[in-house]
């Protein structure tokens, strides 16, 4: 199949931001995700849970405190004498509760004066704290207030008389946050301790109509705080500190117990932060407020599988650009020739000229940006440098003509009328003929580049595109689905290929559908033209169109070397998915040359090590 | 009323029985005529009311019959198996066996079997069965192989239920026992483990079966003495599915455990079986018939020159070789009377048989020893707790009725009912059998442990623990206070499941080895240790009561196992604590002296747990230490005769802090450690590999 020497790169000291807030809507079965350097992520939880859009509208990080005098311009509710940190309305739009420092207020919206103010216990476990911060209040419509606080208690308030119905010690850390169901018959509490309990509202006795609260489930799929929680129909979420992303299915409320039943934990973005200069050997990593450019270092001792080489030359880190600003990178992109970097953030874009000379590099910015180029969510360069793509988040594509140190504004593809969607994904072929450009939902488009015209659409697909790429000479795109669905689409035909359609017709191998990460980047080999290179975060693999296509019998990854099987076994159990997963997080592989890959991971541990230590826990012993 | 007649002896001739006796006696299709097939060459048939033989056959020298002499019903001819694989076939005409019809068969025979009204069966040893006829037709046709490698017929019988033949066999391997039921129209085989229930170790002597409409009750003689009742169903619900039957006492020590001659075992009727053997392990045998609807003695004959330990019956005859010959005894049952069945004792006695007065009178309840007065009205009622009995036992064999868990509950609160209107009502093997269906709990019968604490019935209250998730804190508070209140000698009684106890007086030699190096193995908690000064000085005074102390269990092995069982059961702290204040201030320190003692068993080896099959856990014994004390530490304290005890238990908690503690510095080094170890692995940030896919 092939031998490889692989650029094993750990430098990308990448730490996803902590969850700070989530939101679940029910209508469109999305999810909206804070993170505390401002970013807003939207998933799509239909679409096998992919993260459809990234914003980064503020660029800040924004603390909501809803303080008495914010809402001064309704009515003028009575002081409080400290500061309000969570707060919750009745259904019915007649009361707020608001929890506070020590004390819960429940407001009356008509007049604007508190109902009811109630004290919520300082002691823990007999020992007073300095002060009970309650971090979060629901309030149900029969007018039960359920209250989370620091002492870690949970507890249940009757808003009409004011009075404490029932307390739960969950525990001996701050509950930070609550969500109810729609129906008010369940909600989830998460923990500091990375514990996330859930409740229930059940029959006191079998056939009873008196209900109670009763915890009952408690899962622990974080070591840090968690800071947020929701409650879709079907599962409980969870964010925090530790960065994860979880989904834990409710199994009682699952119908069919398949593997969309299986607990999801998202850490990683499901897009590609890196960009790679092939001729230069240089990686592009895109930090919140910042890039890094590294020059891949280089050997010239060979060896057999598994060998690790001696360098003759190391990674250079070349260059760290800072943005200006308070406002997070949205996307970046380094030119194939390694001469152009272009960077946009929520309001600006930005295009580097880089001059290498010797060791030397020089950085100059082309100034006097159109104002057309405001925003961008994805750029793109052509193979031989000389064009730059980019998609606006109005939803325009431009074709940027670059030459020397200055650059021209060559066409705007307009979005079709009546659309609005902004492209997220572009790839352009290695001729330069074609642009190919992906919103989350409407298609893919298919522009000829040097007609300036739109060619054709890929027919649309129930789930949204997470890569594609156009293959040289023959110029089929590539595109990679979030349910794991492969498709490949000649270009000059209009249609999808013959192996295309064989794919479909015979079905993907069921543990390549029940992968858990998007497909993130595809490339091609320059000299192999059936073979695809594909990645997701925990695994590589070529896909060898000319070989036969697994079935469910066989097995899909074989991480063993055949080695006394005869020839006819090896033919007869070989098949077109050849897999590695010795890179793992991979976030971004691609291939330099013939027989060079690039692999940048980011371990676990790494990150982890860079979070603040959780709260420490007495193994032995109370 | 069952009664014996006067024995007479049939055989003129000695027969030729070996050490195993004779090989069987089978009807032939004249009345009063048998056959008896010894254990060598001949076949003899018999003439009963004449008492003498009518005919003799026998094979060759060198030959050896083995296998038992039928009669084909159908056609009046005889058959016999001889060298394991040559049929032989003839009639009262024939002379010489030599000369009649033979067929040699492929594989080996177990057994012909024949009845009225049917063609015989032949049952080879692989567990295959064919029909006579069908055999015939083609002797060296190939028999499959239906029982395992090892498995060994050890017996077996032949109905005809609703005019198709039912077979049964009973197999056995490694100690385990099989029955398999073979429909023989329909060819369906059902395979069904014998479980055999608490007492692993007991070998089953003698089977017999009787048969009624849906079930084949397979009655078998253990060798603890007892006889079992297995309710087979005839048509079963999943053929296919390896079924297990469970078996219940019927009888209880008809014979002596050990007794050294073999015993036999016989169904007469649906109510009388007679029962071969010793009653009591020096007495000679004996020839008794109970009666298992009421567990009472009918009649019993002494055979003083011993028998073979075999018993066949046959009509109204009783066949057995007594001594060396072969004896008849007629057997006479009339319609049983109520009056009747009440037992022997109420009834002028036969003078030709002779009532062995050791077994056991009816009347004295087994176990549960309930004070019955001895009139009518209880009679009627242990009458009918009887019936009761055998129809729930019916339906559980049943089992797979839909249901299932309806039925049981509502049966239970009947019964329960039932028990609360009749307070002499107690139909306590019932409610024993429904627990152990797992499907109460003490939600839907809460009423069961309250008569059962009323009645101070130990072993249901352990069952009742060990089986219901949901007892409530002052239901396990009211068992504990009965199971330490109650005194040795009625304990000693009960039958209490000793599963969770370990025999720890076995071990005392082993003990006395451990304590010598008790500083290294007791886990950091060492009772010698000299740590605190002002307390250990009275200790130190009696170092011989402290290992006594520490090597005897302080309570007796059944009240160890009902400990237990409250040790196993689920509580809340909350809920429990007040209810412990009302336990005597001796019985906590009598618990607490036992929990002790656990836990210095616990600290005995590496791993912290107890010996046996579901011993307490160190974190329960600890939990209930704490909880006991907790609610009674000011009574405790008082006591004088606690003192050494507290002082113990406060020693206990010093060590087991600075355990801890230790653990706590060596978690904080391993991590160091772990820090280092990544380190290592860590292939730093960059490097330059080779792949290679396949």
């Amino acid at each position: 199949m092939g031998e490889f020497k692989v650029h094993r790169v750990r430098f990308f000291n990448y730490v996803p931001s902590g969850i700070r807030c989530v939101a679940y809507n029910n209508q469109s079965n999305r999810l909206a995700v804070s993170r505390t350097d401002g970013t807003v992520e939207i998933y799509n939880l239909s679409a096998n849970y992919f993260q459809e859009k990234v914003g980064c509208e503020d660029g800040s990080v924004k603390l909501f405190q809803i303080t008495p005098d914010k809402i001064q311009f309704e009515r003028n509710f009575d002081r409080q004498k400290s500061r309000i940190l969570s707060l919750s309305w009745h259904p019915s739009g007649t009361h707020i509760a608001a929890g506070s420092i020590d004390y819960i207020s429940v407001f009356d919206v008509k007049s604007g004066s508190a109902v009811h103010k109630m004290i919520v216990d300082r002691q823990y476990m007999g020992v007073s704290k300095r002060k009970c911060i309650v971090w979060g209040v629901a309030f149900l419509s029969d007018g039960t207030i359920i209250s989370v606080d620091s002492a870690g208690k949970v507890q249940f308030w009757d808003s009409a008389t004011g009075t404490l119905v029932k307390s739960h010690l969950i525990a001996n850390a701050d509950v930070q946050s609550i969500a109810v169901a729609d129906q008010e018959d369940s909600f989830v509490v998460g923990t500091a301790e990375g514990t996330v309990f859930h409740f229930q509202l059940v029959p006191v006795t079998s056939n009873s109509s008196e209900k109670q609260w009763v915890r009952t489930k408690p899962f622990q799929h974080h070591t840090h705080d968690v800071r947020t929680v929701a409650h879709s129909p079907t599962a409980l979420i969870s964010g925090g500190t530790d960065t994860h992303l979880v989904f834990r299915p409710l199994m009682e409320k699952v119908e069919v117990k398949n593997y969309d039943a299986a607990l999801r934990k998202i850490t990683f973005p499901h897009r590609c932060l890196i960009s790679c200069s092939k001729k230069r050997q240089l990686l592009l990593f895109q930090f919140a407020h910042h890039l890094e450019l590294w020059r891949l270092g280089s050997t010239v001792a060979t060896g057999k599988n598994g060998d690790t080489l001696p360098l003759s030359k190391n990674a250079d880190h070349l260059l760290h650009l800072k943005t200006k600003g308070p406002e997070n990178i949205i996307c970046s992109c380094i030119s194939p020739c390694g001469s152009w970097i272009a960077y946009s953030t929520v309001s600006r874009f930005f295009l580097y000229r880089l001059n290498y000379e010797h060791d030397n590099i020089s950085l100059k910015r082309v100034s006097k940006m159109p104002a057309f180029l405001r925003s961008a969510l994805q750029i793109l360069f052509s193979e031989d440098s000389t064009k730059l793509f980019v998609a606006s988040n109005q939803g325009a594509l431009h074709i940027v003509q670059l030459s020397g140190g200055s650059f021209k504004h060559l066409h705007a593809f307009q979005p079709q009328s009546g659309t609005v969607e902004a492209m997220c994904l572009l790839a352009v072929s290695p001729d330069g003929n074609w642009l190919a450009a992906s919103g989350t939902s409407a298609g893919v488009h298919v522009y000829n580049v040097k007609q300036l015209k739109l060619h054709c659409t890929v027919p649309a697909y129930n789930f949204p595109v997470t890569a594609m790429a156009i293959a040289p000479n023959t110029n089929n795109l590539v595109i990679a689905h979030s349910d794991q669905q492969v498709f490949e689409y000649s270009i000059p035909d209009k249609q999808y290929t013959d192996w295309s359609r064989t794919v479909q017709k015979q079905g993907f191998h069921h543990l390549w559908l029940q992968r858990d990460t998007p497909i993130t980047h595809i490339s091609f080999h320059p000299k192999r033209p059936m073979h695809i290179l594909l990645h997701d975060a925990y695994m590589f693999c070529i896909i060898d169109k000319s070989l036969p296509l697994p079935n469910d019998k066989t097995l899909l990854y074989n991480p063993f070397p055949p080695t006394n099987e005869s020839d006819v076994i090896r033919r007869r159990t070989a098949h077109a998915f050849k897999i590695s997963k010795i890179y793992k997080p991979l976030l971004f592989m691609d291939l330099l040359d013939e027989r060079t890959l690039v692999a940048v991971e980011r371990p676990l541990d790494d990150i982890i090590a860079q979070l603040p230590p959780p709260i420490k826990k007495k193994k032995f012993g109370t | 009323m069952a009664a014996l007649e006067e024995e007479f002896t049939l055989s003129s001739v000695v027969l030729s029985a070996g050490p195993e006796g004779l090989l069987g006696v089978e009807q032939s299709d004249k009345t009063d005529q048998f056959l008896v097939t010894d254990s060598g060459r001949t076949v003899i048939l018999y003439k009963v009311s004449d008492q003498k033989p009518l005919g003799s056959w026998s094979v060759k020298q060198g030959q050896i019959i083995t296998c038992p002499a039928v009669c084909n019903f159908q056609t009046g001819e005889y058959v016999v198996v001889h060298d394991n694989k040559v049929l032989r076939i003839w009639n009262n005409e024939d002379v010489n066996l030599d000369k009649v019809f033979k067929a040699t068969l492929s594989a080996e025979v177990y057994r012909i079997l024949s009845v009225q009204g049917t063609e015989p069966l032949v049952l080879f040893k692989e567990g295959a069965v064919r029909g006579l006829e069908a055999l015939l037709a083609d002797p060296q046709q190939k028999i499959e192989t239906v029982i395992s490698d090892e498995e060994v017929i050890k017996w077996t019988k032949f109905f005809v239920v609703f005019r198709h033949p039912v077979l049964i066999f009973i197999t056995e391997k490694h100690g385990n026992y099989f029955a398999y039921v073979q429909m023989f129209n329909s060819r369906i085989l059902t395979k069904y483990t014998l479980l055999l229930g608490q007492d692993e170790n007991s070998v089953i002597k003698s089977f017999t079966a009787s048969v009624d409409r849906k079930f084949i009750s397979l009655m078998s003689l253990s060798s603890d003495g007892c006889i079992y009742e297995t309710l087979i169903p005839i048509r079963p619900a999943d053929p296919e599915k390896n079924q297990s039957l469970v078996k219940s006492l019927l009888l209880k020590a008809v014979v002596s455990g050990n007794a050294r001659n073999g015993v036999a075992l016989t169904a007469l009727d649906q109510d009388h079986v007679a029962v071969l053997g010793s009653p009591l392990a020096a007495s000679k045998e004996c020839l008794s018939v109970w009666n298992i609807k009421f567990q009472t003695l009918q009649t019993s004959k002494e055979l003083p020159q011993g028998t073979s330990g075999q018993l066949w019956y046959y009509g109204e005859h009783l066949f057995m070789l007594h001594g060396k010959s072969l004896t008849v005894i007629p057997y006479k049952c009339e319609v049983s009377s109520l009056a009747g069945a009440l037992g022997k004792l109420k009834h002028s006695q036969d003078p030709g048989t002779h009532v062995v007065s050791h077994f056991v009178n009816w009347e004295t309840p087994q176990g549960c020893g309930l004070g019955f007065q001895n009139s009518e009205q209880s009679r009627r009622i242990k009458d009918s707790e009887k019936h009761i009995e055998v129809e729930v036992r019916k339906f559980l064999a049943l089992k797979q009725t839909p249901d299932f868990h309806t039925v049981i509950g509502d049966t239970v609160t009947g019964l329960l009912e039932r028990c609360k209107a009749e307070p002499s009502f107690y139909p306590r093997n019932c409610l024993m059998q429904l627990i152990q269906t797992h499907v109460l709990s003490y939600s839907l019968c809460p009423d069961l442990m309250e008569i059962a604490l009323k009645k101070k019935d130990v072993q249901l209250l352990q069952l009742c623990l060990q089986q219901f998730p949901d007892i409530p804190e002052s239901v396990t508070c009211a068992c504990l206070k009965i199971f330490l209140s109650i005194g040795d000698d009625s304990l000693q009684e009960t039958d209490v499941n000793m599963e969770s106890v370990f025999d720890y007086s076995i071990n005392s030699v082993h003990d006395e080895k451990m304590e010598e190096q008790t500083e290294i193995l007791q886990n950091g908690f060492n009772p010698e240790e000299d740590k605190c000064n002002n307390c250990d000085q009275e200790l130190n005074k009696k170092p011989q009561d402290e290992t006594k102390e520490s090597t005897s269990c302080p309570v007796v092995q059944k009240r160890a196992a009902l400990l237990n069982a409250i040790l196993h059961s689920a509580y809340s702290e909350t809920f429990l604590l007040p209810h412990l204040k009302d336990i005597p201030a001796q019985h906590i320190t009598l618990f607490l002296k036992y929990l002790y003692f656990l836990y210095l068993k616990c600290s005995e080896n590496a791993t912290m747990t107890l010996p046996g099959i579901h011993p307490p856990t160190l974190n329960q014994i600890m939990d209930w230490i704490c909880l006991l004390l907790d609610a009674n530490f000011t009574v405790v304290v008082m006591m004088p005769e606690a003192k050494r005890l507290l002082i113990n238990l406060y020693k206990l908690v010093k060590s087991q802090i600075s355990v801890y503690s230790e653990l706590n510095k060596i978690e904080v080094s391993f991590r160091e450690l772990q820090k280092l170890n990544q380190e290592k692995n860590n292939r730093g940030l960059y490097s330059i590999e080779v792949l290679e896919l396949f």
